[in-house]
């Protein structure tokens, strides 16, 4: 089977008055149908731009000077602008961290639902249209949704504009979603009930998921793979377990080191020391090298490229397999 | 050992002005009025010397308002804040010192027209804790004990990174030598690997001063990790509070075990998220009796009407449920 995406070696590039900000440099990943992918790594590490370029969303000064992005089969960057149009909202739709990048204040939901809708399939009755806006919002968990579409966003809660952006990123019934912090900002409780809505929704209708957070353990909950990103490269991606369980890139290691957990409660947590270098100004080599505690000169002079180690894993890290992964 | 520090009753009302929206539609023939939230609703613990009790609960559940009235910044409505004079006396301070809040946003928190080295000093110099001419000195030492170089000192906090302007702050809160360390949110801003830096070394200054601690976070994982003792709060009331080995092993309220349930853990791996239902109900017009019984799936009729007390469980757990009396003989 195809991958649904296939991002192949992008790179999306800043050209700012400072120099030139590479934040996503040489990023490789695919999704296939039906499949959840975390992106995963810290503030900054290129995860939005990624999502950002496969929507085609990059403004300037960024742009894309490099890689393929395929979307079922088709190159994204060869598309008209009406293909494109018609791709966003309708075979991918994107939620993001912030709902109101999604809702209108000013317009009702349902006026909003039922624009949507229409944009991609202007033969359908307001009625019906209406209908499956209803529905929509039933699916996401939204208890009399009748009423509650006459509503502007401001009257519903943080969690109920994140389910009503997610019920419109799904009115379409698109192939992909790309999922951008869709719970970050979001309590516990009610980041439960929405990722609980998308893995349920995602089965039913059988489509991928891509999503983008800095929470490890949200992604180890739901993803089937993970990617880990760090300054603008996917450093480490593979299957969720193994990936979790047995990390070979010595970031990943540190990563999953620093997130507390009941296992290791009274031990100091593992720190990474140091920070991420500035992106405009990358040392040559291994972007981590300043952070590593498995440096060596190749690091220094050479970029790693992703490496094949089996299991439907890859790890760019010159060194590893020198040493047994703990 | 009496507890240094001792909140009783505490309470604290706002009257919520009308935002922008509101006064629209009031425009428009809508009628909303100003509301009162009861931010924190009597609330009552005690604090050990050398402790860390970890605060959680959801947004606007009342932490960051009960960690700045403890922390003597915001006044109370009712109730007080009392610290125990025996134990603090020792560091001879004003009051209002003895208690330093580190806040979640180190980038707004520091002034950025000040050098590191007054920001530090500042207030131990106002308070003549130290002499000027020990400024730099002591600054460095501060500098030293949040493991930042003392070469530093000179410059200006935009040329930080977030996880070491968080440590200059804590740094500035070190240099009065409190008591009791309120951080709100204080790593919540910060990436994962810088957060367990700050984690390890508030456990570390904890340690070595035998600071106590309140600590404030939406983080489970990280509240787990880090308290002694947890205090779970809903809508302004506490609804639990116990140690950390019994809130792990036997948390007691629905609504603690609903957290607990819905808190993404790396070693779990895949799995079904099985939520609780129903929203966080406005602050402004909260419900009659439990304030969770509206989502609880154990509530009853007398949960509707009557508010539970915290009855003791075990030793120092406490819990806020009338399942709890259903229970007993
Ligand atoms: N308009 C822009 N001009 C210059 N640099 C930019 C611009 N937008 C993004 N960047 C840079 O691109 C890099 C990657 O940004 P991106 O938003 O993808 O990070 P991220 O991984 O999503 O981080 P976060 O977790 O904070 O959302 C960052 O270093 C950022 O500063
Ligand atoms: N200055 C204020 N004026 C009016 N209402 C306030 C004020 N400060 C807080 N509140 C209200 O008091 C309640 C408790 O707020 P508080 O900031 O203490 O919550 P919190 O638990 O810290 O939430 P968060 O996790 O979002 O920081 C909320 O309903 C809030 O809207
Ligand atoms: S008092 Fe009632 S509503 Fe409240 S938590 Fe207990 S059972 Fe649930
Ligand atoms: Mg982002
Ligand atoms: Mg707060």
């Amino acid at each position: 089977m195809k991958p649904i995406l296939q991002i192949e070696n992008l790179q999306t590039h800043f050209f700012t008055k400072a120099g030139v900000v590479k934040a996503v440099d040489g990023v490789s990943f695919d999704i296939n149908a039906g499949e959840v992918v975390g992106l995963v790594g810290e503030s900054g590490s290129g995860k939005s731009i990624t999502g950002f370029s496969v929507m085609g969303l990059v403004d300037a000064p960024g742009k894309i000077v490099g890689g393929r992005i395929m979307f079922q089969g088709e190159d994204i960057a060869a598309m008209s602008p009406q293909q494109l149009q018609s791709l966003r909202g309708n075979r991918i739709s994107m939620i993001f961290q912030d709902p109101m990048m999604t809702l209108n204040p000013v317009l009702r939901v349902e006026t909003q639902m039922v624009e949507a809708i229409k944009a991609h399939d202007s033969m359908i009755s307001k009625s019906e249209a209406r209908a499956r806006a209803r529905d929509a919002l039933g699916l996401v968990g939204i208890s009399a949704p009748e009423e509650r579409m006459r509503a502007y966003p401001h009257q519903f809660s943080g969690g109920m504009r994140q389910r009503v952006s997610i019920a419109i990123a799904m009115l379409n019934r698109p192939d992909l979603i790309i999922a951008d912090e869709p719970t970050t900002a979001l309590d516990v409780t009610i980041q439960g009930q929405v990722i609980h809505e998308m893995q349920r929704l995602c089965e039913v209708t059988k489509t991928a998921l891509l999503w983008i957070t800095h929470d490890l353990a949200v992604v180890a909950g739901i993803a089937d793979r993970i990617c880990v990103m760090y300054a603008g490269r996917v450093v480490e991606q593979g299957p969720i377990a193994s990936t979790i369980s047995q990390p070979l890139h010595p970031y990943t290691r540190g990563l999953m080191g620093s997130v507390p957990s009941q296992n290791r409660r009274g031990q100091p947590l593992q720190q990474i020391d140091g920070m991420v270098p500035s992106l405009l100004n990358l040392p040559s080599g291994c972007a981590f090298q300043n952070r590593c505690a498995m440096v060596s000169d190749k690091c220094l002079s050479e970029i790693p490229e992703p490496i094949d180690v089996g299991e439907q894993r890859l790890v760019r890290c010159v060194n590893v397999g020198q040493e047994p992964a703990s | 050992m009496k507890p240094i520090l001792t909140v009783s009753n505490l309470s604290k009302d706002f009257t919520k002005p009308l935002d922008l929206i509101a006064k629209l539609l009031n425009k428009v023939g809508q009628d909303n009025k100003e509301e009162v939230v009861h931010a924190v609703d009597d609330v009552s613990f005690a604090v050990q010397r050398g402790e860390i009790v970890g605060i959680v609960g959801e947004s606007g559940c009342g932490k960051s308002t009960l960690g700045r009235m403890v922390a003597g910044i915001l006044s109370p409505t009712s109730g007080s804040v009392e610290f125990d004079a025996e134990q603090t006396k020792a560091s001879d301070l004003p009051q209002a010192l003895q208690t330093q809040m580190i806040f979640q946003d180190p980038f707004s928190s520091l002034n950025p027209r000040k050098r590191v080295i007054d920001i530090i000093t500042e207030a131990p110099i106002f308070h003549g804790l130290i002499a000027r001419k020990q400024k730099n000195e002591f600054a460095a030492e501060m500098l030293q004990r949040v493991g930042l170089d003392s070469d530093t000192l000179q410059r200006y906090p935009h040329q930080f990174s977030g996880g070491q302007r968080q440590r200059i702050g804590i740094a500035r809160a070190l240099a009065v030598s409190p008591e009791l360390l309120v951080c709100d949110e204080s790593i919540a801003a910060l990436d994962v690997s810088i957060q367990a830096q700050i984690i390890n070394l508030f456990v570390r200054l904890r340690d070595e001063f035998t600071l106590t601690y309140l600590f404030i976070s939406h983080d489970i994982g990280v509240i787990e990790h880090i308290s002694d003792r947890v205090i779970v709060m809903y809508l302004g009331r506490i609804v639990e509070t116990a140690p950390i080995s019994s809130f792990l092993q036997t948390p007691n309220h629905p609504y603690t075990k609903a957290l607990l349930a819905g808190v993404p853990r790396l070693e779990v791996g895949k799995r079904e998220y099985e939520p609780v239902s129903g929203e966080i109900p406005s602050p402004l017009d909260p419900p009659t009796g439990c304030h969770f019984h509206p989502r609880c799936p154990f509530a009853s009729e007398r949960c509707q009407r009557e508010a539970p007390l915290l009855r003791e469980l075990s030793a120092g757990h406490f819990s806020a449920c009338h399942l709890n009396d259903e229970a007993q003989p």
